[in-house]
């Protein structure tokens, strides 16, 4: 899966979890910037992303996202 | 994980564009309930269940009614983090009838919330309280193979729940329904930890079975969390790197399933469980078709894989007449050829004296469905309806949709297991009169009549999305022909038997009219359906020699089509009249109107009960049928008449 791709379908989650359908993704976008991305959001969404691709992400892996580019790169190596 | 309980596959699945139409009812005037109860029917995911409480929150918020979903306040008292939990709750509930409002206390304040008079919980008076706890909230010491500090760990356990209970009984007076607690998968010495007291899984043994004796004689209310964690699997139940990283006690993706469950309990509390099992005979209750394999063709046999299958929906069936649901038929049949097998089959398990409404006829379900619930004197959304055809049941969730029709897997062996898994006869307690309640409904109930048909077949038929497709015989349809040819008994005007050379004879004979007829729904492909021979008779008009169909696709207006083709050919090759005959035998009752139904008129009525029909091919119109048709490899056979 390319870069495009993995974005399109990520576009398509951030729709479902964040019930908004407003939402641009770019590399740098991290929670602060979208209303109602907390910690539980953030683990909905994470989930999401795992069913979705089909991967699962380590505990640290987790912890160490700061921003959507970290999350499609760690897609990216993973799928 | 295993799809039937993590994906809820009894349920339909959710439709495309479910986003949408939460949305479109944001803008809604009037009570929401009904179409917040169709969104929440299919099985939904995480995030899909989770928007549809916002917009149920949303239209408790700005006021509108939610009739007419019964309003419950639950509040959920837990020791690990709920916050995923609680939305799914609320969705689930709408799909079983429950308008539900979810009290939710701070994190990990259980004690403090049950026994303070005035907290949040207490206060708020819920109808109910849900101890969402798991084993990591007891107080578990383990006493490796000391009996008596086990008893004693056990018996502290279970009075900490009592305290529980008594204190949200003093200050709230709302029903507790506790969780059963389930087993971590992790065990110290392997097998010996059942056995061996003080094991971790030997205490949460002992607390489950105190604690279900403790709920059967205080009128609360158990919801099985262990029976459920072990039906889908304790090592998929359990997810400790979710739990170290948010203290979510149970797997995301067994959410869906955990609220249907506090779903099903909830609408159990408010008497909305479901009352009665409609059956299906054909292919349901019993391999193959009555109608078309007889009593000795049918598959409901020990010793046979796929009549074990259907004796196992048998068993099923009557077990749960014995704790009080009552049992129905619908069946589209003759009735005394559905009657047949409950009378004569020695291997049946169902009896006539079982089913308490027995509707075999050719009507549709729906409105079958309809007469059985009026007989019976129970709503619709009492019923349940079993049916291993997926049109019937689309056709039974379109027009009847507080019908419940859990979806069937392709597999018979596992139509038992499915409709258990549904949970739609959910109870809280059981008393002694349940034990003769499904005898009291067959008393009262007398045999349904004729009934009004149900209004919205036609759309519903349009909506299946149906081709049908004409071609005359060919080598590649044979082998099928000469299978329906021998076979189809019920929809079968001439029950006339031909062999493969037969037909080809048939085939290659430049005279004869020949249809072999496919039907594809949205479902799939049906397959050859229907044959047709027409054969010249005197100038200018063909006999039909044959014309028979599966019932399968009975009620979906294939014959008027037929019928069209046919007349279509007969222009097409100058032929003035078609003349047709009713050849009755003990199976094919169904048919005896079939010619007189397609306007064509009697002219003839033997002793033998054998009638002869004809239609005049002149300015005849049979009204056309919802879908679409493809007429293919006619061309050189009319050249070959016209040459």
């Amino acid at each position: 899966m390319d870069e495009p791709q993995v974005y399109a379908r990520l576009a398509e989650i951030f729709k479902d979890v964040f019930d908004e359908d407003s939402i641009k993704l770019a590399p740098d976008l991290s929670a602060k910037d979208v209303d109602g991305w907390d910690s539980l959001t953030h683990i909905r969404l994470i989930l999401t992303v795992e069913k979705a691709f089909k991967i699962k992400f380590s505990t640290s892996e987790i912890g160490n996202l700061e921003n959507v580019g970290d999350l499609v790169k760690l897609i990216k190596a993973r799928s | 994980m295993n799809p039937l309980y993590a994906e809820l596959q009894w349920l339909p699945r959710a439709p495309q564009g479910f986003s949408e139409s939460l949305k479109a009812l944001e803008g809604q005037v009037g009570p929401l309930g009904r179409e917040l109860q169709a969104l929440a029917l299919p099985a939904l995911d995480l995030n899909q269940l989770t928007k549809l409480a916002r917009v149920i929150g949303k239209a408790r918020s700005n006021g509108k009614a939610l009739d007419p979903l019964a309003p419950f306040r639950l509040a959920v008292l837990s020791n690990s983090t709920i916050d995923l939990v609680v939305p799914p709750l609320i969705a689930s509930a709408a799909r079983h009838g429950i308008a539900l409002e979810v009290i939710q206390p701070a994190y990990d304040q259980v004690a403090q919330e049950a026994l303070t008079p005035d907290s949040k919980v207490n206060s708020s008076k819920p109808d109910a309280v849900l101890l969402a706890l798991d084993y990591r909230a007891l107080p578990l010491k383990l006493s490796l193979g000391d009996a008596e500090a086990a008893f004693a760990t056990v018996q502290g356990v279970i009075g900490y729940l009592q305290a529980l209970r008594d204190g949200i009984k003093a200050n709230s007076n709302a029903v507790c329904i506790f969780q059963s607690f389930a087993p971590p998968v992790e065990t110290l010495f392997g097998s010996l930890d059942r056995a061996l007291p003080g094991t971790l899984r030997n205490l949460i043994d002992g607390i489950n079975r105190q604690l279900a004796e403790y709920v059967l004689g205080s009128g609360d209310v158990l919801l099985d969390v262990a029976a459920l964690a072990e039906t889908v699997g304790l090592a998929d139940w359990h997810n400790p790197q979710l739990w170290n990283m948010g203290k979510f006690s149970f797997s995301d993706e067994l959410i869906p399933l955990y609220a249907d469950h506090v779903g099903r309990i909830i609408s159990a509390l408010r008497g909305k469980s479901r009352k009665a099992l409609i059956l299906d005979l054909d292919n349901t209750v019993w391999g193959g078709v009555i109608g078309d394999d007889g009593l000795e063709g049918i598959l409901i046999a020990q010793g046979d894989a796929r009549g074990e299958a259907h004796l196992a929906v048998q068993r099923l069936a009557l077990e749960l007449r014995q704790r009080g649901i009552v049992l129905a038929v619908s069946s589209k049949n003759t009735d005394e050829v559905a009657r047949e097998p409950f009378e004569k089959h020695p291997e049946m398990l169902l009896k006539l004296d079982h089913i308490a409404v027995f509707q075999a006829n050719w009507n549709d379900k729906a409105t079958n469905i309809q007469a059985i619930a009026e007989e019976l004197s129970l709503g619709l959304d009492a019923m349940v309806f079993l049916d291993d055809n997926p049109v019937e049941r689309g056709l039974v969730r379109k027009l009847l949709p507080q019908v419940a029709v859990p979806e069937l897997p392709e597999e018979p062996a596992y139509y038992a297991r499915t409709l258990a898994a549904a949970g739609y006869f959910e109870a809280v307690a059981f008393a002694g009169e349940d034990l003769q309640r499904a005898g009291f409904y067959q008393d009262n109930a007398k045999r349904a009549s004729l009934q009004k048909q149900v209004g919205g077949v036609d759309a519903y038929l349009a909506s299946l999305d149906m081709t049908i497709t004409f071609l005359p015989f060919d080598a590649t349809g044979r082998a099928r022909i000469v299978q329906l040819i021998n076979k189809s008994n019920q929809y079968n005007l001439t029950t006339r038997r031909y062999t493969d050379p037969e037909v080809a004879a048939a085939e290659n004979d430049s005279e004869v009219f020949t249809l072999q007829v496919r039907l594809a729904d949205i479902f799939g492909d049906n397959g050859m359906i229907s044959v047709v021979i027409c054969r010249p008779a005197e100038a200018g008009v063909w006999e039909i020699d044959t014309w028979l169909m599966s019932c399968r696709v009975l009620g979906r207006k294939v014959e008027q089509m037929v019928l069209r083709e046919i007349l279509k050919a007969a222009r097409a090759t100058g032929i003035h009249k078609l003349n047709g005959i009713f050849k009755p035998t003990d199976r094919n009752k169904l048919v005896a109107d079939h010619y007189g139904k397609l306007g064509f008129t009697k002219v003839a009525e033997e002793e033998s009960g054998l009638t002869r029909w004809e239609l005049l091919v002149e300015g005849v119109d049979v009204e056309s049928a919802p879908m679409k048709v493809v007429s293919l490899g006619f061309g050189s056979m009319k050249e070959n008449l016209r040459g």
